[in-house]
């Protein structure tokens, strides 16, 4: 297929219009995983284990089943069990052994609110109440919350039938560990001989949870037939249908999954949760099942990102030529394997053409949620390190941060260390539209500082399906799988009118179910414009095609003498004076001429770009508490092409706050029974709006040459690169390097007393 | 367990309902009374998705019982727009952007009502104060405060 890449002048794309769901969303008309629900619906409510690891010895049911009300109680029993996967093991892992166990605990509990028990009532509060009526006799383990301590000869064991996968043959002994990922290249002993200053830092974060504002909630309905309607808020139901499929032993065909409007997912929603359990007990019940999770349930029971401990050294030359790094990173996995590893060796150094490298990172399991992806997984916590380690060495050795980084840049035909060649991509851009950038001339006051870092992400392609109907009236429906979860109805709809050649209003964008549509991959890793929005292009073109085939037998001439022209099929013919049909005239011939006009495209994107974003990061530290104030931030981002640029800024600036967030306040508090004591969004305190200032984008656009329109995708850098820029800023203006998240007052506070007594 | 029969006015309608003691008035619009505008993001009143306008002021409906609203004047974002007129708010936070998945977009909307009934011509500052009470994960915040200082500017202005 030609690709219109070097196309910059559009009739749409880039453009800013009014999302097409936008009026149901500001009047409450539109409908999230907790407005539904059904005639004769039963509420299930879960009981959670209040210990980080027991072995569960009895769970008697009986008399929560004996209340009026309550129409089913289900233990892991009642869901099937799975084998362990064995290796090879995929680069993600979606083992059905570690899901079903995650979903309803079989034999142990691994983390404080795993689900032990569910009880399916007529209503919420008998349901609450029956639980308190389950008897769960437990048998109390020592835990383990840190990844390091995890991997210790005398450390409690989770899983006694793991071993560690060494690739050719595992461990003989259980372990916590489960592999580590590996990245290589070039000589670390020469490229440290090359340098003239070596650092060696310790860096560590804490999981922080995608914080997503809509609680996990699903309606499961099952009818004596065997088939199966969900409803359920998502980032994927086609993921969801094959995971419940996988699990519970059911065709795919005889589940339909509908995709809620999704209330945030950044990742968090990639999974399953409750819908198995809603599932079974609707079977087991003949009834539909509504599960929605408290914020406290989500809090403790579901994923959030991973926690590091980093160790990494670095040598740099005095002209600023980055000559050898070398990390060692323990991500912890939560209850089960699972850790992105991969990414992080992906995403570390990736910025920079380092010759001498290696980076390893280890998967890690311990006794807190299984983690769940969080917008870049992997990513952020390897670039905190990365970046804090670089600002060290350039403030060390004098140089600009910003020429630091231009030095060791990578450019079309450098490789990451995950092994991705890059394509045209548009780093150097990013850098010198910062340096000629007001924000990085401007002067800062006392107790201020500025920080920058970059960060990197490979988006997504993967699978994709579309449908696009021509109505008789001349406007469109565009059916997508994917779940609409920050705009992407919006760009579809651009992409598609942007091909046709007719008005933005004239075209629907809907969100199929999984009964309607092929197979589409989840909504993540920003795949959606780039992949989903490709295939609504195929499937446009496809109309376009048929249409000109209609206007050719229309007008009793070759079709290859019919072009598509601004929404109208045009004759070609040399001094041909056919007046050209428009797409409403061809529309209304259709049924009468051969039957509808539809396009679909079924496709598997390749092809995806490298996006680089730097952010720029201005702090005030008051030096008698340690708190951080944010004063002023850019996100300079390469995003390939800005097809809604509205949406594209609020990609950005909601991943800078989320990354303010990460570096300066969110963490999981855990009494010494590692029971978790922040379950609200009191205590786990996310940026509010008097926390941040205005978040000025600049948008770079150094089209994918892989794409259709040089889309790249834009959600992950933004993140990946936040943290880092904090840090570096508190560092900056403080004199010391931070190298543990979050930043807290009490740390900050630790940091400057250490300075001044360092000085007196 | 007993039922209060309640009788309010919401968005200018008067209302009866009937509900337990122990209802909160989230619970009570959602379930009771079909109307699932109002968002349930924690249920103890630290998100504000529930925000909603009673007797002037804007409250999360989930830390207020049903039986406490008899004779109350409640507005719920169902009842914002002037029939199929969309209230400036709405119409701002569309130009500008200032939604992405929209849950926490209902709560913010009466929030930055009441707050521009107090303070109609409010700073920057005044507004990220006067919405600390409402989280939102996905905007980062920026295309909010934008929206609700031009809404706030278009009902200064003369009609």
């Amino acid at each position: 297929m030609s690709n219109d890449n070097a196309k910059t002048n559009f009739q749409w794309v880039g453009k800013r219009t009014r999302r097409p769901d936008g009026v149901d969303k500001v009047t409450g008309r539109a409908r999230y995983g907790d407005d539904m629900s059904m005639p004769g619906m039963l509420h299930c409510k879960v009981l959670r284990s209040p210990h980080a690891h027991a072995k569960i010895l009895s769970i008697d049911t009986s008399k929560a089943a004996a209340i009026k009300g309550v129409k089913a109680v289900l233990t892991s029993a009642e869901i099937p069990d799975h084998p362990l996967s064995k290796p090879p093991y995929a680069p993600i892992i979606n083992d059905m052994h570690d899901i079903s166990r995650n979903v309803m605990a079989r034999d142990k509990v691994f983390y404080d609110g795993h689900a032990v028990a569910a009880v399916a009532a007529t209503s919420e509060r008998i349901a609450k109440a029956a639980l308190k009526l389950i008897e769960v006799k437990y048998e109390v383990l020592p835990h383990v919350l840190d990844p390091i301590e995890a991997v210790q000869p005398d450390a409690p064991i989770l899983h006694e039938d793991q071993f560690t996968f060494l690739g050719d043959k595992t461990s003989e002994i259980p372990s916590n560990l489960f592999r580590s990922s590996v990245g290589e290249r070039g000589d670390l002993d020469q490229g440290f001989g090359e340098a003239d200053l070596i650092l060696e830092r310790d860096f560590s974060s804490e999981p922080v949870h995608q914080g997503y504002i809509e609680p996990l909630a699903c309606v499961a309905s099952t009818s004596e037939d065997g088939c199966v309607e969900l409803w359920t808020t998502t980032q994927g139901h086609f993921v969801i249908r094959a995971l419940c499929s996988s699990l519970l032993n059911i065709e795919l065909a005889k589940i339909r999954v509908t995709a809620s409007e999704i209330g945030g997912g950044f990742g968090g929603k990639n999974t399953v949760y409750g819908e198995p359990v809603a599932i079974r007990l609707s079977q087991i019940t003949g009834r539909p099942v509504r599960m929605v999770m408290s914020r406290k349930e989500v809090f403790r029971s579901s994923g959030p990102t991973v926690g590091s401990r980093t160790h990494i050294k670095m040598g740099v030359k005095n002209d600023g030529t980055i000559t050898a790094a070398e990390v060692e990173t323990w991500y912890q996995a939560g209850a089960f394997k699972g850790a992105p590893t991969g990414r992080a060796v992906e995403t570390y150094f990736s910025s920079y053409t380092i010759p001498n490298l290696k980076a390893t990172v280890h998967d890690v399991c311990v006794n807190r949620p299984k983690v769940a992806a969080y917008r870049a997984p992997g990513a952020p916590m390897a670039a905190f390190a990365a970046e804090g380690i670089i600002n060290e060495l350039a403030n060390r050795i004098g140089m600009d941060p910003i020429d630091i980084r231009l030095k060791n840049a990578v450019t079309e035909g450098d490789q990451s260390l995950g092994g991705s060649v890059y394509g045209s991509i548009g780093l150097i851009e990013v850098l010198n539209q910062t340096k000629n950038h007001p924000h990085y001339l401007a002067p800062l006051g006392p107790n201020q500082g500025r920080g920058l870092a970059l960060g990197y992400w490979m988006h997504g392609g993967g699978l994709s399906s579309v449908s696009v109907h021509l109505l008789d009236d001349g406007s469109v429906t565009v059916a997508t799988g994917n779940p609409d979860i920050g705009g992407s109805r919006s760009s579809m709809r651009v992409m598609a009118a942007e091909e046709l050649g007719i008005d933005i209003e004239l075209i629907k964008p809907i969100v199929a179910d999984t009964g309607s549509m092929g197979y589409s991959h989840l909504t993540a890793g920003s795949r959606t414009t780039f992949a989903t929005g490709w295939a609504v292009i195929n499937s446009v073109r496809e109309i376009i095609e048929k249409l000109c085939i209609l206007a050719a037998k229309k007008w009793e001439i070759d079709v290859n003498d019919v072009s598509w022209e601004a929404g109208h099929a045009v004759s070609t013919k040399s001094g041909d004076s056919i007046k050209p049909l428009s797409l409403k005239e061809l529309a209304a011939m259709a049924t009468k001429m051969g039957g509808a006009i539809a396009g679909h495209s079924e496709i598997n994107a390749g092809g995806t770009g490298a996006a680089f974003c730097l952010q720029l990061v201005d702090v005030e530290v008051d030096p008698e508490t340690g708190h951080v104030t944010p004063l002023r931030h850019t996100v300079i981002q390469d995003v390939g092409r800005a097809i809604s640029p509205d949406y594209v800024e609020g990609q950005m600036q909601g991943g800078a706050v989320q990354g303010i967030g990460w570096a300066l306040n969110e963490e999981y508090v855990y009494d010494d029974q590692a029971r978790l004591q922040n379950t609200g969004f009191l205590d786990y305190r996310m940026p509010v709006a008097s926390d941040v200032p205005m978040i000025d984008t600049v948008i770079v656009e150094v089209p994918n040459p892989n794409h259709p329109y040089g889309v790249r995708g834009v959600g992950e850098p933004t993140l990946v690169s936040a943290p880092a820029a904090v840090a570096n800023a508190v560092e900056n203006a403080i004199g010391k390097p931070m190298s543990s998240l979050p930043l807290s007052p009490p740390k900050v506070l630790k940091a400057i007393e250490q300075i001044q007594v360092a000085a007196e | 367990m007993a039922r209060h029969l309640i009788t309010t006015t919401i968005n200018g309608d008067e209302v009866e309902f009937a509900c337990q003691p122990g209802q909160t008035l989230l619970e009570v619009l959602r379930t009771e009374l079909g109307m699932n505008g109002t968002k349930n993001g924690c249920g103890s009143g630290d998100c504000g998705s529930c925000t909603v306008i009673v007797n002037d002021r804007p409250i999360n409906a989930c830390l207020v019982l049903g039986v406490e609203l008899e004779g109350a004047q409640v507005e719920t974002i169902e009842g914002m727009a002037d029939g199929t007129e969309l209230h400036p708010l709405q119409q701002k936070f569309l130009d500008h952007a200032a939604l992405q998945c929209g849950i926490c977009t209902p709560g913010i909307l009466n929030m930055a009502k009441a707050f521009l009934a107090k303070n109609p011509d409010p700073t920057e500052s005044e507004v990220r104060f006067g919405l600390a009470g409402n989280l939102c994960r996905c905007t980062g915040y920026d295309k909010i405060v934008r929206a609700v200082l031009d809404a706030a500017q278009e009902m200064r202005a003369p009609k």
